[in-house]
């Protein structure tokens, strides 16, 4: 297989696309546009390639590269999208290379997110249509050249693995020979394939990026070398908001290796021959800093705070029936949940390498936000947006944490005062205290359950909103409702007559919020399947059954349940402090429902017995890689749910290392059982699902097997054990 | 202070600290970047290689310690046939996602089979919980190991 992934795209890409930039496009059509020049440096190569839009270039040798709008950070989004612009295509599969796109926010925009970025379980709803027409059209192009050339109608013509045929006289052409004869304007609305002659979609394809992840050639942006670089690690201020007040380098300097001390007003950082000079100059530095106006800050005055702002009503984000009148009738019941602070820990720790000179800055590094990148890093060095380059690579991990520009601005900040190239890479350390964590939640519900189902529903949100930061137009064109906060909330899956979901926006004073991978749903789905359980609970109601009978207007989601209650054996008896708890969702377009099986020991450890799933995610694209979200998903969720917490002391984080910030590791994994519903519906997201899903299954696996409803996330050992009240 | 190491096969002059750890002496002085930092502190097995075919941290072993110990690298591993056999399973069970970690998982992963070719649970839970995958790969890296050993078994290999 010739398949080859580029790691990074070439200094000529980038000026390419710069070129590229001057078309104008409207994001949700990004190939309705002219062709991307090919070449930029002068005389275009003789016979040309053919590149009709943005997103597809086909050499005369037949190599086929498909420009890839989305980051591959895991996910498998760069073999799901090739299958996409290949089905349509009908590419010859071993001629295709695959690149990232450039930092282009007109070209590469994601059409739901309105921007550059690849996140909220997205990149295959988003591109989905967009990139099959885009192929489409592009074979329409090529049929044409070859109709054109044999004088035949291109209706009497196919294609398949790259190449144009004319059955009736036998005559076939490759893309390749085609490619510097296919021009024009192709049809705007060229026929899709059926899905029953699709030959790439619905198959579990081999992903094309793995094979350079298992001899080390893969290269992210924590291992780019450039000719000169020097290495850098810093430390910010350790309280949020904080300044430097005095350093003495005097030891640091000393250190082999070790070239400069540059001092900010509220960072520090060493530069060195190499990392271990710069770590070793950092840990030698006696830094003194005031702590700034955050320094009383701490985790139970955040958490005192957004108790009592989640007193007041909100924002209403979502109101059917009458659910004043009908939470004042009957046997109400309210509870209130809880989500921590969570830290990303991406296993490739932030970094940034970059070249800044007087009139220009060249980037290498991993990220979610190629043009935000790009912007920021412009506008902090004081430059034109085209005088600065960024070089994408594959991501050592996402989960929302690169979908921020920090790393940027803090590397620009110092290098400003260095010369030549310089790797900035973070230690761990500084990694888990400066991140943007996942905001704290407070979640209020209240119901009355009449003749067994819910009457009324009151669901408060209470929490920083990540959307007011990171896209102000979509937070104040949603009338200052984050969109995300109360995403699976204000769309609950059951049929609840009378329900209010509300918004109350309270920002932790000092501690910055990001997305982290299950967003807004993560915390929604833990709280109302929690309460769920507990509504049933009081009702003498099976949970299952309590869900299957308010679940009358989602048959999908109701198909997910009856899958997942069938596969995990629920039902069948099991040991003493064992238990099983079920969780339905729908979140990013995609229906699930998790059976966990869980023990708890008398001293509160809870151990992962198995974890079942099922879901239907629509038309799965790569079904090999969706089960691999889940699996995955599910472990990501269920360290949260047993370990995650980030905690506040004196204005700063106190958790470090993966000593005291754990992560699951694979003596505690769980058996996963994934099923997979088949649909035709439009494909569903699915990298955050398996990490939503689990937590309430897991919470209330516990509450069956302990009779103990926690109410706040990570599990409570002490609790569990009875050593402490809930 | 100038020190000779063998790795994978070679051997390198390099003159870095007496207390530089031979993660840094592969990354940034010899551009052997397939190692991973992770943590610096010897808890996620990003950063593993082999000394004389066993696994140790590298983030935390000082390159002058190694000595004339042989050293091998995710990029030499796949000449040892443990190694092989791991990476392929490792492609066969589609194990990856984002692939930051599997370095470490694979030198583990290879180290175990070479002493111990046919794993139970339980040897495959003693050999890698000390490598964290943050993409929860877990499951799939309990199946390809199982499948790399019964493929040793299958071609009669000797390790």
């Amino acid at each position: 297989m010739r398949t080859a992934v580029s790691l990074a795209p070439s200094r000529r890409s980038m000026l390419q696309a710069g070129l590229a930039g001057g078309f104008v496009l409207a994001f949700h059509l990004p190939v309705a546009a002219a062709p991307v020049p090919n070449d930029s440096e002068g005389v275009p190569p003789e016979p040309g390639p053919f590149a009709p839009n943005a997103f597809i270039r086909i050499d005369p040798a037949g190599k086929t590269t498909l420009v890839m709008p989305q980051v591959e950070m895991g996910q498998g989004v760069y073999t799901a999208l090739a299958m996409i612009l290949a089905e349509e295509l009908d590419a010859d599969w071993n001629a295709i290379a695959l690149e990232p796109a450039p930092a282009n926010e007109k070209l590469y925009a994601n059409p739901m997110l309105t921007v550059q970025a690849t996140g909220n379980s997205n990149s295959v709803r988003a591109f989905w249509m967009p990139l099959r027409k885009a192929a489409a059209q592009s074979r329409a192009l090529l049929v044409a050249a070859a109709a054109a050339q044999w004088n035949v109608s291109p209706d009497s013509c196919t294609t398949g693995s790259g190449k144009v045929f004319h059955k009736a006289s036998g005559r076939t052409l490759t893309y390749g020979e085609l490619a510097s004869r296919a021009k024009g304007t192709p049809p705007a609305n060229p026929p899709l394939k059926q899905p029953k002659d699709f030959r790439f979609i619905g198959r579990p394809m081999k992903r094309l990026d793995t094979p350079a992840k298992t001899d080390g050639k893969t290269i992210y942006g924590i291992d780019v070398i450039l000719p000169g670089m020097k290495f850098a690690t810093l430390a910010a201020s350790p309280a949020f908001g904080g300044k430097v007040t005095h350093v003495d380098d005097s030891a640091a300097k000393k250190i082999p290796g070790v070239q400069q001390v540059v001092v900010l007003d509220d960072l520090v950082a060493v530069i060195g021959d190499h990392m271990w000079a710069a770590k070793s100059g950092l840990d030698a530095l006696d830094i003194e800093w005031d702590p700034g106006p955050n320094g009383h800050v701490d985790s139970a005055l955040i958490r005192a705070d957004i108790a009592k702002a989640s007193e007041q009503g909100g924002l209403v984000a979502r109101k059917r029936g009458d659910a004043d009148r009908a939470l004042a009738e009957g046997d109400k019941f309210e509870a209130h949940y809880e989500m921590p602070f969570l830290a990303h820990a991406t296993m490739e720790p932030i970094n940034c390498t970059l070249h800044l000179t007087k009139d220009s800055c060249e980037i290498w590094i991993g990220t979610q936000i190629m043009a935000r990148v790009q912007a920021t890093a412009a506008s902090v060095a004081g430059l034109p947006l085209e005088k600065v380059i960024v070089h994408n690579h594959m991501l050592g991990g996402g989960f929302g944490r690169r979908l921020e520009p920090d790393m940027v601005v803090k590397a620009v900040r110092v290098a400003r005062h260095v010369d030549g190239p310089v790797k900035f890479v973070w230690t761990r350390e500084e990694d888990i205290q400066h991140d943007l964590y996942r905001p704290l939640y407070y979640d209020r519900l209240t119901a009355t359950v009449k003749d067994g189902k819910i009457d009324g529903w009151r669901h408060r949100i209470t929490g920083s909103s990540v959307v007011a930061r990171w896209l102000p137009p979509a937070f104040t064109g949603n009338h200052n409702i984050d969109f995300d906060e109360v995403d699976s909330a204000i769309d609950v899956p059951y049929a609840i007559p009378n329900l209010v979901v509300e918004a109350v926006r309270c920002e932790p004073p000092g501690v910055p919020t990001g997305f982290w991978r299950g967003v807004g749903p993560n915390n929604n789905v833990f709280a109302i399947e929690s309460f769920i359980d507990e509504l049933a609970h009081r009702a003498g109601k099976n949970p299952v059954e309590f869900r299957r009978s308010m679940l009358t207007n989602t048959p999908r989601l109701l198909a997910a349940l009856d899958l997942a209650v069938e596969k995990s054996g629920w039902g069948s008896p099991l040991p003493p402090r064992h238990g099983r708890g079920v969780s339905v969702q729908i979140s990013f377009a995609s229906f699930i429902s998790t059976v966990a099986h869980v023990e708890v020991d008398e001293s509160g450890n809870v151990k992962l017995h198995r974890l079942t799933t099922a879901v239907d995610t629509g038309l799965a694209v790569n079904p090999d890689t969706i089960v691999a979200q889940l699996q995955g998903g599910m472990i990501f969720g269920a360290t949260a749910a047993l370990f995650g917490e980030i905690t506040i002391k004196h204005g700063r984080v106190e958790q470090s290392n993966f000593n005291n910030y754990r992560m699951l590791r694979i003596d505690e994994a769980p058996s996963i059982d994934v099923h997979l519903i088949k649909s035709a519906e439009p494909p569903g997201g699915i990298g955050e699902t398996g990490v939503t899903t689990v937590v309430p299954a897991i919470r209330n696996a516990i509450y069956a097997a302990t009779g103990i409803p926690l109410r706040r996330m990570p599990v409570d050992r002490d609790v569990l054990a009875g050593r402490k009240q809930a | 202070m100038p020190i000779e190491l063998r790795i994978n096969g070679e051997t390198k002059t390099v003159d870095v600290p007496a207390d530089m750890p031979l993660l840094w002496v592969l990354r940034d002085v010899l551009g052997l970047t397939g190692t991973k930092f992770g943590c610096g502190i010897a808890l996620c097995g990003a950063c593993t290689v082999h000394v004389d075919g066993k696994p140790v941290r590298s983030c935390l072993l000082a390159a002058s310690a190694v000595g004339n110990r042989a050293i091998t690298t995710i990029e030499g591993i796949g000449a040892t046939p443990a190694g092989a056999r791991v990476q392929k399973a490792w492609l066969d069970v589609e194990v990856i996602q984002c692939g930051y970690c599997q370095s470490g998982q694979i030198m583990s992963a290879a180290a175990l089979l070479a002493t111990t070719p046919n794993p139970d649970d339980s040897d495959i839970d003693a050999a890698m919980s000390g490598n964290i995958c943050r993409c929860g790969t877990y499951v799939r890296i309990r199946e390809a190991i199982k499948r790399a050993a019964k493929a040793r078994e299958m071609v009669g290999e000797r390790s």
